[in-house]
């Protein structure tokens, strides 16, 4: 029997992450690529088995904690950041990781993720973005784009989409990021996720193959790939294509726009990222396809303090202020009064605090 | 008592005095002083408040009215009264919302001042008409006319105090004088107002204006030439020690941090703001000092599931709410049922359905507690029954939730978690300790295996925190596989587990207390009830045992599982009257469980229980006057027994 020592020695590799459940997706969907990197990266950052927790909502995605031999939680639909906030309120030294999808995170649970952005508890949010509701077998989805047939949408989708980073950036989360389920900088960001304290909130591009096979394909086939998306690098400007000689600029009055290098343009006039402004951050989850090549990367990133410390800095504060708190004390509080053998005099104690 | 007093001094053994203002004028703050002094003079008391729906509801008009009513008697009491003895309405529309309670002959004090042209009109009654003319009234009632906010001012008129603060002193001044009409000191409330205004808040300047405006009060009934009696209560023979004044939300509270304590578990109450339950959140933010951890969750549905997240990492998670916040929860709460994890759930009842009546009382969620989720989802219920006992109810939630890792339901109620009594402070040395386990490495079988479904003698499972090595387990609303917690499609293991949650519950019925018979242990007559009707149902039957009648009465604390031995109750009586809150959930519970032809007492006004209500009920059984009704409603204070008392809403058929 492992003790809790040998368990300290024992370094993990990825493939100690996988739990003993068969993994049910349909073959080829792009949740497989995702589980193999986060084992990856758990394994990579030192994650330890019993001090990992993956919450996930409901949807394909969210079987996600079935199949990681951590603690895990699968929980009810649109849900889970309300679960993960719970864990971590209770015990803030877990490392816990959110598996939600685009139906699960910004339909029935949209209300949950804002909140879980803005009070920055310490978690990872991954949202499996495959713009369709593939548990329910293809219904259209809050991000997928208008005009869009599916099974409950014959004639065409009617509903706006929305972006998933623009919710994030405008919901006040201190770290924003997208990638590409099948992309080698899927690992980067997820480390880079894990690493920032605070709500992590990364978006990743998933092609669901059954019912929406190559909703991505731009962002994945060699052909289009680097002229579809731009890879984001802190300080350094807005540059993308296969030949890297094409960038993003800003107007006069501030309005992106796609230039070439060369003539007479310089990569001093592009854009250049900056991972610490929100407005910035927001223009970027802007550039959407066919018009602009859509940024891949950390978006936005802001050091804040997070809400379990913040409580428990209240904790310590009222214990320090006011010392333990007491039973007795607490009963015998506020306006007490003896009642002697009947008949006797009565004496009221007055008001304590 | 006060020298210089040489009026008639009539010994009352209880009265009811009822404070009515608009919502701004202070009458709760008047009902809670002098319910306090009468507790630290020796009677015992029973209280009612009673909030205006809107909190903005326009000043003056009757939607506006406040009241706090206090029962206060040299016996014991457990109910704030029936009828009123004296009505303390400090503007017309609270003489309008409030007279019809008022017995005949009864008191009835006025700030006559307020009875101007407006307010009238405000109260809605008809112009040039003013109820303190009205020869009935006069007839009907001891009407006093009390100039108040005159007096008030001219008692104040060196204060540097604004008109508005000035005018906020209004409330002491009636409770000055009604302390004068039922002969009480004032020297508990002179120093609840240093402490409070002066120290607590300082403003030493209100705390001494309100002072003087008590006295002013007070020193006008004396002088005044306007009251013929007064009238004095007895201490009450009361068990001596320690008491305060306690309502159903402070002692769910401060049961929730007690049962902390208990159990050495960090009480993580999270919750989303609800009429009437919200108070439980405000008394449990300021004991962070207890290692409390509050979160105001972004809806009802996030409350319940970050407790449960907090029960999954190994501490107490416990959510608060009201009706159609349950009903919001009912998925949630399904999951900790398929999960099995500790969890209590406070539903603190209001009028339904929808959002129905917020501010007002009703016991119709007991339905929804038991059944109101998907599936067969049997989880544990119980209800206190006054408002201390919403102390202890609401350890024994925690310690059943961590013995069989359930989830447990408390039902409260708008009366008694707003309503107030003296409470004998228990020593909590005596309270004992709640026994926590959690999963540890000897949990893991021959081959080094944690089995997260694996059951003990109460079929729980084992309790496994995350941090713990070698237990990593999941756990999720897909049905799982006993024993091992695998999830699990197959249709034998499904009816076993299905099963095995109902045992869950049926085995809890061996570990609590039996039902006590309040009385004689068979007769001709069982009034049984639930949650916060005890006090009227209890003052009921005692009175019908005073004459002579073969009556007794059972509350329950446990609805589900009940006690054991509650069909044998049952069967010693040859009636069953249920009176409830409701249109006969209970009733329906009983009739079903144990085919018993148990009958209804059933009040759907947002108001609790008279005791005459079921006096006259006790009586109409007896007397076999029910046929083969179901049951009976109140209407206008007393019972009918024609239920069909829609007709006369129906109006005209069209056509
Ligand atoms: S339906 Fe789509 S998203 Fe779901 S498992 Fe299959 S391929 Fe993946």
């Amino acid at each position: 029997m492992a003790t809790q020592e040998d368990v300290k020695l024992t370094v993990l590799t990825a493939k100690d992450f996988a739990s003993n459940q068969d993994v049910r997706w349909c073959p080829g969907c792009g949740d497989y690529a995702i589980l193999n990197q986060v084992k990856k990266v758990l394994a990579k950052i030192g994650s330890r088995k019993e001090k990992t927790v993956f919450i996930a909502g409901i949807g394909c995605s969210s079987r996600f904690p079935y199949y990681v031999d951590t603690y895990g939680m699968h929980s009810i639909h649109g849900r889970a950041p309300a679960f993960a906030t719970g864990v971590k309120l209770a015990n803030p030294e877990l490392d816990v990781w959110l598996v939600t999808g685009d139906g699960d995170g910004l339909s029935i649970g949209g209300n949950h993720l804002i909140h879980a952005l803005r009070r920055n508890v310490n978690i990872n949010i991954m949202l499996f973005n495959n713009r369709i509701y593939g548990l329910t077998k293809g219904q259209y989805s809050p991000t997928s784009e208008e005009g869009k047939k599916t099974k409950s949408s014959p004639m065409g989708s009617i509903d706006m989409p929305l972006s998933p980073i623009s919710i994030a950036v405008g919901a006040e989360a201190s770290f924003v990021a997208r990638a590409v389920d099948v992309d080698k900088d899927l690992g980067t960001m997820l480390e880079r996720a894990a690493e920032h304290k605070g709500t992590s909130f990364v978006e990743i591009y998933q092609d669901c193959n059954v019912f929406n096979h190559f909703a991505f394909k731009y962002a994945t086939d060699k052909s289009t790939k680097e002229d579809s998306i731009v890879r984001l690098e802190h300080g350094k400007p807005l540059i993308f294509g296969a030949d890297r000689d094409k960038g993003i600029r800003l107007t006069m009055d501030g309005k992106p726009e796609i230039v070439e290098l060369g003539k007479g343009i310089k990569e001093d006039d592009l854009l250049f990222h900056d991972e610490n402004d929100e407005r910035h951050a927001f223009l970027l989850s802007r550039l959407m396809q066919p018009e602009f090549p859509e940024p891949m990367g950390v978006f936005y990133r802001i050091a804040d303090e997070c809400y379990e410390d913040l409580l428990q800095q209240q904790v310590d504060a009222a214990v320090k202020a006011r010392g333990a708190g007491d039973l007795r004390k607490l009963l015998y509080a506020g306006d007490t009064y003896e009642i002697k053998n009947p008949g006797e005099g009565v004496q009221s104690a007055g008001l304590h605090e | 008592m006060i020298a210089g007093s040489e009026k008639e001094v009539q010994n009352v053994r209880s009265a009811t005095v009822r404070f009515a203002g608009d919502s701004g004028d202070g009458m709760q703050l008047a009902g809670m002083r002098f319910t306090d002094t009468s507790a630290v003079i020796g009677n015992d008391v029973a209280t009612f408040p009673d909030f205006p729906a809107e909190i903005r509801a326009p000043a003056g008009t009757v939607a506006g009215v406040s009241g706090f009513q206090v029962n206060f008697a040299a016996t014991d009491i457990y109910t704030p009264g029936d009828e009123v003895d004296a009505l303390v309405a400090m503007n017309p529309a609270a003489l309008k919302a409030n007279i019809p309670d008022v017995r005949n002959g009864g008191v009835v004090v006025v700030n006559e001042d307020e009875f101007n042209k407006v307010n009238l009109r405000k109260a809605g009654y008809p112009e040039d008409y003013n109820p303190l003319d009205d020869e009935k009234i006069n007839n009907d009632y001891k009407l006093y006319r009390v100039p108040v906010t005159r007096l008030t001012e001219d008692a104040l008129k060196d204060s540097t105090l604004s008109a508005k603060d000035i005018g906020r002193c209004k409330n002491m001044y009636a409770l000055g004088v009604a302390y004068y009409l039922y002969d009480r000191p004032l020297d508990t409330t002179i120093k609840f107002l240093e402490d409070f205004f002066g120290k607590k808040k300082n403003m030493p300047e209100v705390a001494e204006a309100n002072i003087k405006v008590l006295k002013a009060g007070f020193h006008f009934g004396e002088t005044a030439e306007m009251f013929p009696v007064r009238y004095h209560v007895d201490k009450a023979p009361i068990e001596p020690g320690t008491y305060r004044r306690i309502t159903g939300n402070e002692a769910a509270a401060m049961g929730l941090v007690a049962a902390s304590a208990k159990s050495g578990k960090q009480l993580i109450y999270c919750t989303y703001p609800i009429t009437p339950a919200s108070d439980i959140l405000h008394y449990l933010a300021a004991m962070r000092h207890f290692g409390v951890k509050t979160f105001q969750a972004e809806d009802e549905i996030a409350g319940i599931c970050s407790a449960i997240g907090v029960s999954y990492a190994g501490q107490l998670g416990v959510t608060g709410t009201s009706g159609p916040g349950l009903a919001l929860k009912s998925e949630a709460l399904g999951l900790a049922v398929i999960t099995e994890l500790p969890l209590v759930v406070i539903n603190v009842q209001r009028g339904g359905p929808s959002t129905g009546l917020p501010t007002k009382t009703e016991q119709s969620d007991l339905l929804q507690a038991m059944y109101g989720r998907n599936g067969d989802s049997p989880v544990v219920v119980l209800a206190a029954r006054s408002p201390s006992d919403c102390f202890y109810m609401a350890i024994e939630a925690v310690r059943l939730a961590f013995d069989s890792m359930i989830p447990v339901v408390l039902l409260s109620d708008g009366y008694i978690a707003n309503g107030a009594e003296p409470w004998k402070l228990p020593d909590p040395d005596t309270i004992p300790k709640i026994p926590v386990r959690h999963a540890d490495q000897s949990d893991l079988n021959a081959d080094g295996v944690f089995q997260p479904y694996q059951r003990d003698d109460k079929l729980a499972r084992p309790w496994a925190a995350p941090g713990t090595p070698n237990l990593q387990h999941r756990v999720g609303g897909l049905e799982k596989m006993n024993v091992a917690g695998s999830v699990c499609y197959d249709g034998e293991n499904h009816q076993l587990m299905t099963n095995i949650r109902a045992e869950k519950i049926n085995r809890i019925a061996k570990r609590i207390p039996k039902l006590a018979v309040d009385g004689e242990s068979t007769g001709d007559l069982l009034v049984l009830g639930w949650g916060g009707t005890y006090g009227a149902i209890t003052t009921a039957v005692r009175r019908a045992q005073s004459k002579g009648l073969k009556v007794s009465a059972a509350h329950l604390q446990y609805l589900n599982p009940f006690p054991s031995n509650l069909g044998e109750v049952l069967k010693s009586f040859k009636r069953v009257l249920i009176p409830e809150l409701n249109t006969g959930q209970l009733r329906s519970l009983i009739r079903g469980k144990y085919l018993v032809d148990a009958r209804g007492l059933n009040k759907i006004q947002g108001q609790p229980f008279l005791v005459e209500e079921i006096v006259e009920t006790i009586d109409l059984m007896l007397a076999d006057k029910f046929g083969d009704r179901e049951f009976v409603q109140p209407h206008h204070h007393h019972v009918s027994l024609d239920n069909q008392s829609i007709e006369p809403y129906l109006g005209e058929p069209v056509g």
